[in-house]
């Protein structure tokens, strides 16, 4: 007899199989969460995988401080709910210099997320770290593996990626070398989108469309989610207009461009994402420098 | 263009009708070899762009950098698509593995995009890996060339089952038919040399789209279907390893609390419900399976492909590594093998090392014998060989320290193939398809005693001991070694000295000097140290030992705390100085080959347990020294 299994069987199979290749040969695993579509999709994974079992690492959280207030909400209600424990690291330096999306530009992302990802790694001494990227985001993700090495400088060679053969993954490593982990590598976006309906995963209601304060700084839509802090970041307070708006990537609040938007359910989101013609990565304004950026960004330690 | 995959109009007037369509898509892997010669990354680039997985602001990227680098004139240049980390860009070629995805009405495609040129055999094998389907693309110009058998060859070397001929650039030869059927002829005839079978045939353009998605009015000749109908139509493997008998490499043991034991893995083989019987390898015990849990309630029955945990209504010992297998059909266990192996390291396969073997779950030490013979990929012809170098593809025989679960490769990809890892880089440095178990290995059994290791060295009252000196020749070993043995008589141990010279009087005057003769002398050595621990001994061994592989393979074969490293510290300076046999002389005059510290590498230790510097210290100093690090041995 055969049974047919779809294409979201087959990479929730994969994602699985990954994960627990690591919970069984890392000595400290840990899983980065985000908070975003992909993340929720990555803990979700991670549940089925251990389950009974809580998953055997905890979740780790890169804070910027500039996320959105319904994404805090979320990390910490899923947190609790999957009983695994959250860490939340800032970067004591970035705080204490008052590092901002405002003023400093890519210098936010390189302190708050970079830096800080490599303190909070090298503070805990985690040795092996889930990530949600995916390779159809990009061009340089397409061809990083699924368990892809990082110096003890948290650098990334890619020109020396270990060769990744049927379902089995080399995960020795020297001292202080660590891994980053991609269980979602072979998802595409319309794959995370499907699986959280067929799962009915929990998302940050960002996601879906609904009537916010927004204001428009050059060029691009930005949703008001703390104005006071806004207005005190540009000297002036920006001309707040509701509009019917979403996001389809979630990261820091004046770093992340909304779309104007009706899709207030997920069929919608998926036949909105199924019509659009740009990339979701484009509401980000890290990539948009040099075709080459990530890249670039990746063999510094950017996850 | 005019056609796509995907049924816009669905999408906008029901699309909960279309995602009800498209949940229960399936899944192909397929691979793609060719250069970029071949239109590869065109083709690649074709698919992508007609299934609308390329969005505006991509292609807006893409215009830019097709007048800027583009080889098609300005034209849109679909290969820079897929061509992706910055370097290889500017040269112009895809150097790596590149995985993409795109999807139909019926499927989804997860492609692995191969480079073509004959250094990155070890990318093509990686690719194969995981692939049902391999496309072959040729030059409808230049017809099939050596690395179009070269591909052919990996695909069916690494298990594929269908493999489609696609022959490109049909525009550049006016959709000339003739050319067409003698280009399919001729791999037809190359093909049933090398046990291809079966194989479609399809004349197509990448950069025109002809025949990818419908059939092309440019080739009314062509009564086939275009490439993606059948790309939709073939049938995965994992059909048919759903028909085998069940197998799951047990990946974690899943133990929340006593009242719960699980076991997680993916089932490789076959398919499994409750009430099954099921044996356990290699213990070879036998349980039923009580209940399949999820997240979301209890399973009714897995197959082949699905992540599981299962429960056993027995308490039988199983842990990772262990197989859960049907009872009445169990894998093979063994610890002797031939194998096809494939190789992946800059530095070559060292004969006699011990490498790290991962099957499955499955971790074990294996050394690999001499190479049978290897296979130039051109052409498939047999050659002598003494080692694999990279990118080299043999056949050898295979042993492993404890026994391995294992199936033939053509059987099962999940327990016939396998990675070699160095010990000491953690590199990735082979892979290989296991052929079959070698018969003596079936028919050497290990005996029991009754009198053990702490029966022998309780009798001698001492706790044994491997004094392992290791050092530059001239460093002092000997007579260092002969110190410490003449203070340990004294004091009523029971030791005993292996000298490097002494040994290669006897056991060892087969061997040379050569990197492999070095390894198999320290391996022989190895193994006599350990039986002589086993009899209760204090044993001093007194070898160069210039790698550090080998001295770790010595410990790993010693209960923990027995194997005592000491690094004779000598600067090659002095050793030279003092040259007490006049070898330095000699090597350096190049009347002696492969002499450590002039020719050939020496790996000193980097924490070993004593250090002695034979500049600083008297042999008597040294072995006080040592001495005193090491008592009081009872």
């Amino acid at each position: 007899m055969t049974t047919i299994l779809t294409h979201l069987d087959r990479l929730e199979a994969e994602s699985i199989h990954i994960m627990r290749e690591v919970a069984a040969e890392a000595e400290r695993p840990v899983m980065l969460y985000s908070v975003g579509k992909d993340s929720a999709v990555m803990l979700h994974l991670a549940r089925k995988a251990f389950y009974p079992s809580p998953p055997p690492f905890p979740l780790l959280h890169v804070d910027t401080t500039w996320k959105f207030q319904e994404m805090y909400k979320l990390r910490d209600q899923m947190a609790q709910e999957s009983g695994m424990e959250l860490l939340i690291h800032h970067n004591a330096e970035a705080q204490a210099r008052g590092i901002n999306p405002f003023d400093h530009g890519a210098l936010h992302t390189d302190m708050w997320k970079t830096e800080g990802l490599k303190q909070a790694l090298d503070q805990h001494g985690f040795d092996a770290a889930f990530g949600g990227a995916r390779r159809d985001e990009e061009k340089s993700r397409a061809k990083e593996r699924i368990f892809s090495f990082r110096s003890a400088g948290h650098r990334w060679d890619p020109k020396n990626q270990r060769p990744e053969l049927w379902n089995l993954y080399n995960t020795r490593k020297s001292k202080g070398e660590s891994i980053r982990v991609f269980p979602l590598s072979n998802w595409t976006e319309l794959d995370i989108w499907q699986y959280i309906q067929r799962e009915a995963i929990p998302i940050v209601p960002l996601y879906f469309a609904a009537k916010r304060p927004t204001y428009r700084l050059d060029g691009q839509l930005f949703m008001a989610d703390d104005i006071d802090r806004i207005e005190h970041a540009l000297g002036h307070r920006p001309a707040i207009t509701q509009r019917s708006i979403r996001f389809r990537t979630l990261g820091c609040f004046p770093l992340t461009g909304a779309v104007e938007s009706e899709a207030s359910s997920l069929s919608e989101i998926i036949q909105e994402m199924l019509l659009t013609t740009t990339s979701e990565r484009q509401g980000r304004v890290i990539d948009h420098d040099q075709s080459a950026s990530m890249e670039k960004k990746k063999q510094e330690g950017y996850f | 263009m005019a056609s796509s995959y995907q049924t816009d109009a669905l999408i906008a007037s029901d699309i909960d009708a279309y995602l009800e369509q498209h949940q229960n898509k399936s899944l192909l892997r397929f691979m793609t070899c060719g250069s970029v010669d071949d239109g590869k990354s065109t083709l690649i680039g074709r698919l992508l762009y007609d299934s609308k997985m390329i969005f505006d602001d991509q292609l807006t990227a893409l215009t830019a950098d097709s007048k800027r680098v583009g080889t098609q004139g300005g034209e849109i240049d679909f290969a820079l698509l897929v061509d992706g980390l910055a370097a290889e860009r500017e040269q112009g070629i895809t150097i790596d593995v590149a995985y993409r995805f795109f999807a139909t009405e019926k499927r989804k495609f997860i492609v692995a995009d191969c480079p073509g040129h004959e250094q990155y055999t070890r990318n093509m094998v990686t690719g194969a890996s995981n692939a049902d389907l391999a496309i072959i693309l040729v030059d409808a110009r230049k017809g099939v060339l050596t690395q179009t058998r070269r591909h052919s060859y990996l695909a069916h070397l690494l298990g594929i089952r269908g493999i489609i001929l696609a022959v490109n650039k049909m525009d550049l030869i006016d959709y000339d038919a003739d050319r067409y059927n003698a280009i399919c002829d001729d791999y037809r005839a190359f093909a049933e040399t090398i046990g291809i079978g079966d194989f479609t045939c399809i004349p197509i353009s990448g950069f025109k789209g002809d025949n990818i998605i419908v059939q092309s009015p440019n080739t009314p000749w062509y009564s086939g279907d275009p490439l993606i109908t059948h790309l939709e139509a073939v049938e995965l493997a994992l059909a048919a390893d759903q028909a085998k008998p069940f197998r799951m490499p047990v990946q974690w043991v899943n133990r929340p609390n006593l009242d719960f034991r699980g076991f997680s893995g993916q089932i490789a083989a076959g398919s499994v419900k409750p009430g099954d019987a099921v044996r356990i390898l290699p213990s070879g015990k036998t349980s039923t399976v009580s209940h399949l849990v999820t997240l979301k309630g209890e399973l009714d029955e897995a197959a082949a492909g699905q992540s599981i945990t299962l429960c056993l209504a027995d308490e039988i010992d199983c842990s990772r590594g262990d197989v859960i297998a049907a009872a009445d059909d169990p894998p093979e266990v063994s610890n002797q093998f031939e194998a096809t192996l494939v190789w992946m390291d800059d530095d070559p396969l060292l004969v006699g090392r011990s490498y790290w073997l991962k099957l499955g779950a499955q971790m074990v030490s294996a050394t690999i014998q001499q190479p049978k013979y290897t296979v130039n990929v051109n052409n498939m012809e047999h050659m002598a060989a003494k080692t694999l170098e990279l990118n080299a593809i043999g056949v050898a025989e295979i042993a492993t320290d404890k026994p391995l679960i294992f199936e033939p490769y053509a059987a099962s990809r999940a327990l016939g193939g396998f990675i070699l890892i160095d010990k000491i880089t953690n590199h990735t440095v082979g892979a290989g398809m296991l052929h079959f178990s070698l018969r003596r290995a079936q028919n050497v059994h290990w005996q029991a005693t009754d009198i053990g290791r702490d029966d022998h060295a309780a009798l001698k009252n001492q706790k044994p001991r491997v004094l392992w000196f290791t050092g530059l020749s001239g460093s002092g070993k000997s007579t260092i070694a002969n110190e410490v043995e003449k203070r340990l008589n004294l004091m009523n141990r029971h030791t005993f000295l292996l000298d490097g010279d002494n040994v290669r009087h006897g056991l060892n005057k087969d061997l040379g000097f050569t990197e492999a003769d070095r390894i198999e002398n320290i391996r022989r050595v190895g193994e006599v140290t350990k039986l002589m621990a086993d009899a209760g001994l204090i044993v001093l061994t007194a070898f160069i030992s210039p790698f550090r592989a080998e001295r770790e393979m010595v410990r790993q074969m010693l209960p923990g705390g027995e194997f005592i490293e000491i690094f004779v510290d000598t600067p090659l300076a002095v050793a030279e100085a003092r040259d007490v046999k006049g070898l330095y002389k000699k090597a350096r005059s190049g009347q002696l080959k492969n002499f450590t510290g002039i020719d050939s590498p020496y790996e000193a230790p980097i924490t070993p347990e004593i250090i002695v510097n034979t500049a600083k210290m008297t042999p008597a100093e040294a072995a006080d020294h040592i001495i005193r690090t090491i008592m009081p041995l009872k």
